[in-house]
């Protein structure tokens, strides 16, 4: 019977890892994160720093289009802090009361400003490419936090024997290796507040810390209330089970 | 139950004279008779019924948030995860739910086929089982379209490119069933609108499936049939007890997916909104379709006349129809596989073809892979249509035992039968 349950799981199982394998393609490295496991948080000063590398290197190109600023609350800023941050930015609103649209600061209800005003004008910046918005970059490409890591830390010499095509860079992570985007991170791109020393490893693991957070804001809240259902359905199954075995204790 | 009713309380006995739900309940979920050796694997059923209650109710608080719209619909479903209250617990529950679904129901299916669960006089019992399975897969189907990633977009197109492979009916079905020239806004509000139909039409279905289970009474794991009040125990309180620790030891399951590992059974590919102009890579179905998917590309070549891509339409159909007349198949005058020594091993190397075909069917059709999809697929079938009838007519059955209380300890068990009674 036990055997049998345990068969059925891992034949699910491997139906499942089967379909893992199919995605074929490189080794990435891991990484320990502070989001992993059962009671994984967002290390906030990561996810702040990454904040940070988002905003003065990232932002030039990629969206976070499904971030409001409000949502800055959520990475330990003050209300404050978020209305400072928002206002740096200015959106379209409107029609007023002649019927026009203008440019206001943004407030903290405000989605996060797209750097292109749409598809065709972010590919036609960037040499035909689109870079891709990064509200679920984490979710949306296998490997995760792991992949988005080694793609920032990646950008290697194309070995001996691979040419790289005019306008592409080569990475050792990206599938096919060449790849439009052009190394974003070098040596202290950027300077943290904190006195973090910013090289291209720790600006790489920040910013894949707080898009990790883009992609699930709501992952510690998941978890945290995943541990007591856990812990509550574990005992009451425990009670049901001695409920069940006194029920039957009388059948023979 | 005499025509008297056996209500005190007033309000109860005036409704039950009237309607007889009390009666109903009472005959049906606390005196029902259950054969007293079911194991664990007689859980499933109920499991999926309360898979089912969970998805109808988390599938209609996500539709009053859900756009379906080809322009919104995909940014509607990141609303619910990221703004709507507990909406990601709604949302993940649903989501990994459709997996729980066909994990229990699969189960719920390989426990009927080891067991003879199928045979007289169970079988229009085990059709609308089918029925259910076929109505879960269409259901499983339309959903995973309504989120408008990648995945639903892709795997929406290929799907219903199925029915193209119908000879001269089927471009003009495939447009009619779209709504249009390609899967686009019309093909998703038609899904959603299916999406949501299709479980109440499951729900009659599983009520009828119920019904025909209360006519028979349950199979069990010895495969003899209730002979008297020995062999049985009363459905309340031993079954709801027992199906309750089952419920416990499931919850605890689906939630450790649901908290800890809610995209395990998901593709990446559908955090990526739609995009009509780029093909993945790889487009694989969810994992619960991933053995028919395999069946689907095994056929390579034309046979006779009929195109290698109908032939494969026909024989994933036909993978789940040849269910249907599986009890007909079947020839052997003993119900259960633990009492059938030889087709006791043929099941286990049916499953294990089975798991074998999803390994197929989520991978890359390549090399040894399309000889092995092509075995796979034979023996999936050699198994219904050739072993099921030779087996049952050659193999020599163990001895059964002569009732379900002497195949439980060997003893009699009167005593506790009578205790029973009182409770």
């Amino acid at each position: 019977m036990r055997k049998t349950v345990i068969g059925v799981a891992a034949s699910v199982l491997l139906a499942v890892s089967g379909q893992a394998m199919a995605s074929g393609g490189i080794e990435l490295p891991k990484q320990h994160w502070s989001f992993e496991g059962v009671f994984g948080t967002y290390d906030r000063g990561e996810a702040q720093r990454g904040l940070q590398v988002y905003k003065e290197v990232c932002a030039g190109c990629h969206g976070l289009s499904l971030l409001y600023y409000r949502n800055r609350t959520g990475l330990g800023y003050t209300k404050d802090q978020v209305k400072a941050f928002a206002t740096e930015f200015e959106v379209e609103d409107g029609p007023n009361s002649e019927g026009e649209m203008f440019m206001r600061p943004a407030k903290p209800s405000d989605r996060f400003v797209n750097p292109f005003a749409n598809k065709m004008a972010a590919r036609s910046a960037n040499g035909g490419a689109l870079p891709p918005d990064l509200s679920l970059i984490v979710e949306a490409r296998k490997g995760g936090p792991n992949y988005i890591y080694n793609l920032m830390a990646g950008y290697v010499d194309a070995p001996a024997g691979v040419t790289v095509t005019e306008g592409m860079s080569y990475n050792a992570y990206f599938p096919g290796h060449q790849i439009a985007m052009p190394s974003p991170l070098s040596d202290e791109a950027v300077e943290y507040a904190d006195g973090t020393k910013a090289t291209v490893a720790q600006m790489a693991r920040d910013v894949t810390t707080f898009l990790t957070w883009a992609s699930e804001p709501n992952m510690e809240e998941r978890k945290s209330m995943g541990i007591k259902v856990l812990l509550f359905l574990i005992v009451f199954t425990g009670m049901l089970i001695a409920v069940k075995k006194k029920i039957w204790a009388d059948v023979h | 139950m005499s025509s008297e009713s056996q209500w005190n309380n007033p309000v109860i006995k005036w409704v039950d004279d009237r309607l007889p739900v009390f009666t109903y309940m009472d005959h049906e979920y606390n005196q029902f008779p259950m054969p007293k050796n079911l194991n664990y694997f007689w859980n499933f059923g109920a499991l999926a019924m309360i898979v089912l209650v969970v998805m109808v109710v988390t599938g209609i608080m996500l539709a009053m948030q859900y756009t379906p719209h080809v322009d919104h619909a995909f940014v509607s479903v990141e609303r619910i995860m990221r703004d709507v209250n507990y909406g990601w617990l709604l949302r993940y529950i649903h989501m990994n739910g459709g997996s729980m679904f066909f994990i229990v129901v699969y189960i719920h299916i390989f426990r009927g086929l080891y067991y003879g669960s199928y045979k007289s006089p169970r079988e229009l019992l085990w059709m609308l089982g089918v029925v259910i399975l076929l109505l879960m897969m269409a259901t499983a189907f339309l959903g995973y379209v309504l989120p408008w990633g990648q995945m639903s977009f892709w795997g929406a197109t290929v799907i219903t490119n199925l029915f193209s492979a119908i000879p001269i009916v089927g471009e003009p079905i495939v447009t009619w069933l779209w709504g249009g020239f390609s899967v686009d806004n019309a093909t998703l509000n038609r899904f959603f609108s299916l999406h949501y139909l299709l479980p109440f039409v499951l729900f009659a279905v599983v009520g009828l499936h119920v019904v025909a289970l209360h006519v028979t009474g349950s199979s069990n794991p010895d495969g003899v049939e209730i002979k008297g009040p020995q062999d049985s125990v009363p459905f309340n309180p031993y079954f709801t007890a027992k199906d309750s620790v089952g419920i416990g030891f499931f919850l605890i399951f689906f939630a450790f997916f649901v908290f800890f590992a809610p995209n395990f059974f998901g593709e990446v590919d559908n955090y990526i909104e739609a995009n009509p102009m780029q093909t993945p890579a790889h487009i694989v179905p969810e994992w619960y379709f991933l053995p028919f998917y395999a069946i689907l590309r095994a056929i390579t070549f034309d046979v006779f006349f009929i195109p290698a891509k109908l032939m494969g339409v026909i024989l994933m159909f036909g993978a789940t129809l040849v269910l249907f007349i599986l009890p007909w198949l079947d020839t052997a005058k003993v119900r259960s596989a633990r009492y059938r020594p030889v087709y006791k091993w043929l099941f286990w190397v049916f499953l294990i073809d089975c798991v074998f075909l999803g390994y197929i069917g989520a991978t890359t059709p390549e090399g040894w892979r399309v000889l092995g999809g092509q075995l796979g697929t034979a023996y999936y079938f050699l198994h219904f249509l050739v072993i099921m009838p030779i087996v049952g007519k050659l193999e020599t059955p163990l001895p059964v035992p002569a009732s379900i209380s002497e195949a439980v300890s060997g003893r009699s068990s009167n005593a506790s039968a009578t205790d029973m009674e009182k409770s």
